[in-house]
């Protein structure tokens, strides 16, 4: 055996060199901002809105409802413990003060986010789902790649993809102002205001169910929302709302 | 024992709840939480048309039972002799900043033309409950009364002590001249139960339950709520920090 032979063969084996890390540029100011002012105020929200919760743990239907109406959900005593609360012991004053001023952070952004998103086409070019992306075969793709935890890479890891922009859009579009709506619909000064508020959720005791509804529904898409940075990489996820940079995952066919 | 990710939660979750613990202790702080109040009324009153009403209901919306709060029985030796004379001797003294002070039989009161709405009464709490209420409107009393320009708020002081401490409650001009804001003397269709104010209660449509007080004695007119007791306007308001405007 020659020896230039034996020199020659492992450079032959090594690997090709890494492609260059690539950044793009993905969320701008607003969405970031945003972002982490909803992180805040959200948890506030969700927090503080327990604790009023508590005070009367039985939710109705209709019109009315109250100790001797019939509930669709009851609980006995104080059922949400103190480290889901704020403040951590029972406190309704206390609680609504934080409530009914977060809801201010929570509203007035919300508007502000969707008048800007709308302007500058953000909501319809990243949000609004193509009319390729509704087909039920390219949902059920994107859900059996999601379930295998194979995250889009490379250009697709720019765009959201099908499933994502339901959530997105379901929450600000939907979840949000169902909230707000709601809130405002157990106002009894509001519903003299508005007396529509009473009709389109059919009175201030199903609003009052449909808020909380909504909210467990929000509290639903925050877990699933966190598992998912956690498994596409929370480094960078968390990184790019911070800095609007992303390093873009190499495509899978470079790999 | 727990895991580190367990750990690093409850941790989290500790700091952040102690952190808010503490900001609520902290008065600053809940000035700024104090100051949403003032923004949440000046909001409602301006989107508000002043006389907007809330929602009337039929007899078929009532609730079966009418939950009461608060006092269910005022204690007292006095209250107890109204009660024993049927309230024959029951009156309603209206002073403070006003030119006429008036001291009006109970009898007068219910014989006057009056008004009856069904109405939902929300609690604080979130429960609510629809009712029917009879009674005379509040600004025809202050007309009577001679309200004066000096005067800003209509306090109405009540027959019940919370406590050790009396109950009152206290509204501006914009609700106590708001013609669905009644002393309420009947609630479907009978005189006032005792556990719902008997004889007399305000009933203010576009605030919460704590408002509505109940077994009232005298409407004060005043230009400031700061020398009423606990200087907050009302009851809860001093005691517990329940917002004085309750209209959400």
């Amino acid at each position: 055996m020659d020896d230039a032979a034996v020199s020659i063969e492992p450079e032959a084996e090594a690997p090709p060199p890494p492609p260059p890390r690539r950044f793009a540029y993905r969320h701008r100011i607003p969405t970031r901002v945003w972002h982490w002012l909803n992180a805040l105020t959200v948890f506030v929200m969700l927090m503080s809105g327990l604790m009023i919760f508590n005070a009367h743990p039985h939710l109705y239907w209709g019109q009315y409802g109250a100790n001797f109406d019939h509930p669709w959900l009851s609980f006995r005593g104080r059922p949400i413990p103190g480290w889901a609360t704020i403040p951590s012991t029972y406190n309704l004053a206390a609680a609504r003060r934080w409530h009914l001023a977060f809801a201010w952070l929570l509203v007035v952004p919300l508007i502000l986010f969707v008048l800007t998103s709308l302007i500058n086409r953000h909501a319809q070019r990243d949000l609004k789902p193509t009319r390729d992306e509704v087909k039920p075969a390219h949902i059920w793709h994107d859900i059996s790649e999601h379930a295998r935890l194979r995250f889009p890479a490379g250009d697709a890891a720019l765009r959201y993809n099908i499933l994502q922009k339901f959530s997105y859009v379901g929450v600000i579009f939907v979840l949000l102002p169902l909230m707000v709506l709601t809130g405002v619909a157990m106002s009894p000064s509001m519903d003299a205001a508005w007396p529509w508020l009473l009709d389109i959720f059919g009175g201030r005791q199903s609003a009052r169910s449909l808020h909380f509804i909504t909210a467990m529904l929000l509290l639903a898409f925050i877990i699933v929302h966190l598992v998912m940075v956690a498994l596409a990489g929370p480094i960078n996820e968390i990184g790019s709302m911070i800095t609007g940079r992303f390093r873009v995952p190499p495509d899978r066919s470079q790999q | 024992m727990i895991d580190r990710r367990g750990f690093i939660a409850t941790g989290a979750s500790g700091l952040l709840l102690g952190g808010c613990d503490r900001l609520n202790h902290n008065p600053g702080f809940r000035g700024v939480l104090r100051s949403a109040e003032k923004l949440t009324m000046a909001s409602q009153r301006l989107i508000s048309p002043r006389d907007a009403l809330a929602r009337q209901y039929t007899d078929a919306d009532l609730s079966p039972i009418f939950r009461s709060n608060g006092t269910a029985m005022p204690g007292g030796e006095e209250y107890a002799a109204h009660l024993k004379a049927n309230f024959a001797n029951w009156r309603l003294v209206v002073d403070g900043l006003v030119a006429r002070p008036l001291s009006l039989p109970l009898a007068a009161l219910r014989s006057a033309p009056h008004r009856v709405q069904v109405t939902r009464h929300d609690c604080v709490e979130g429960w609510s409950a629809i009712g029917k209420w009879h009674g005379l409107e509040l600004s025809r009393i202050l007309d009577a009364a001679g309200l004066s320009t000096r005067a800003k708020y209509i306090v109405f002081h009540c027959a019940d002590r919370f406590g050790d401490k009396p109950y009152y409650e206290s509204i501006d001009l914009v609700d106590a001249f708001h013609p669905q804001t009644i002393i309420a003397w009947g609630m479907n269709g009978h005189f006032l139960p005792v556990p719902n104010g008997a004889p007399l209660r305000l009933r203010v449509e576009r605030q919460l339950g704590y408002k509505q007080a109940k077994y009232i004695q005298r409407i004060e007119a005043v230009d400031s709520l700061a020398h009423v007791y606990g200087g907050k306007g009302g009851y809860w308001e001093d005691n517990v920090d329940y917002e004085w405007y309750a209209g959400i």
